[in-house]
């Protein structure tokens, strides 16, 4: 399983991809709680996938602008997704059209 | 020439219970039916995903509307052991033409036995791919990262 495998955690990016959020934000809109939320986003912080920055009180998440970091998260779990599914389809019972 | 610190390959492998032959075939003649197709990169849904079985071969999505969209070529066809072709898409999610700037998925197909055969998949070199800060307005213009997500997400929500 990729970074982006665990549901939450793929739900937390895509927040991200559309906008810079808050702990609290993503928590709001997630069925998460919010300690779980911070955990998920430490994951993805320490694989270099999502940044954070001040803004006075609160901590603000966004995608890191490294758009190849990102990019290649995302081919992480193409690839997983598209092995498992070649796997079936290779052994299957024939050609598809 | 831009000196980038190379960015880790993601690999893969399966082992499969059937002839080398027809790992290689499935691969390379059946893409469409094992690439999951919620992941592309035109603004349509996909209609059909295609690798042109040749040396510059292309490799491309076709939307239902019958837009194209090209992912990259094919370096090296060597049926059934060996294949290597381009990933050209880059960090703000366009094609990008130049060569010089292509990731590259090797594909080795290696026979464990008669009815067995092992495929292993490397896709490396993504730090020739351009990427730096066009993400960034890519993301914060609303353009291709929030659309292919948006269309991602939809799919996991259909299938939830």
């Amino acid at each position: 399983m990729g970074l982006l495998g665990d549901p939450s955690r793929r739900a937390i990016f895509e927040m991200l991809a559309r906008r810079p959020c808050s702990v609290q934000e993503l928590a709001d809109e997630l069925p998460i709680s919010r300690p779980a939320v911070s955990q998920h986003l430490k994951v993805l912080r320490e694989s270099g996938l999502v940044v954070s920055r001040a803004e006075g009180t609160r901590r603000i998440y966004q995608l890191n602008p490294e758009g190849v970091t990102a990019l290649r998260a995302w081919l992480d779990g193409v690839w997983s997704d598209a092995l498992t599914t070649f796997h079936k389809i290779a052994e299957g019972p024939g050609p598809r059209p | 020439m831009t000196g980038t610190a190379p960015i880790p390959p993601i690999t893969g492998s399966v082992t499969l219970a059937v002839p080398v032959d027809r790992a290689f075939e499935v691969f390379t003649g059946s893409v469409n039916s094992w690439w999951p197709q919620q992941y592309h990169i035109g603004r349509a849904e996909v209609a059909e995903i295609v690798l042109e079985p040749q040396v510059g071969g292309r490799w491309y999505e076709r939307g239902v509307d019958g837009s194209e969209c090209d992912w990259g070529r094919v370096l090296l066809w060597k049926p059934p052991a060996r294949l290597v072709f381009t990933w050209q898409i880059n960090g703000s999610w366009q094609f990008d033409p130049d060569p010089e700037h292509a990731s590259e998925i090797e594909a080795r197909f290696t026979a464990s036995g008669p009815q067995e055969s092992v495929v292993e998949v490397e896709h490396r070199h993504f730090e020739r791919l351009v990427g730096g800060q066009a993400i960034h307005g890519a993301i914060n213009g609303g353009g291709g990262w929030a659309q292919l997500l948006d269309g991602f997400a939809k799919t996991v929500a259909d299938q939830g």
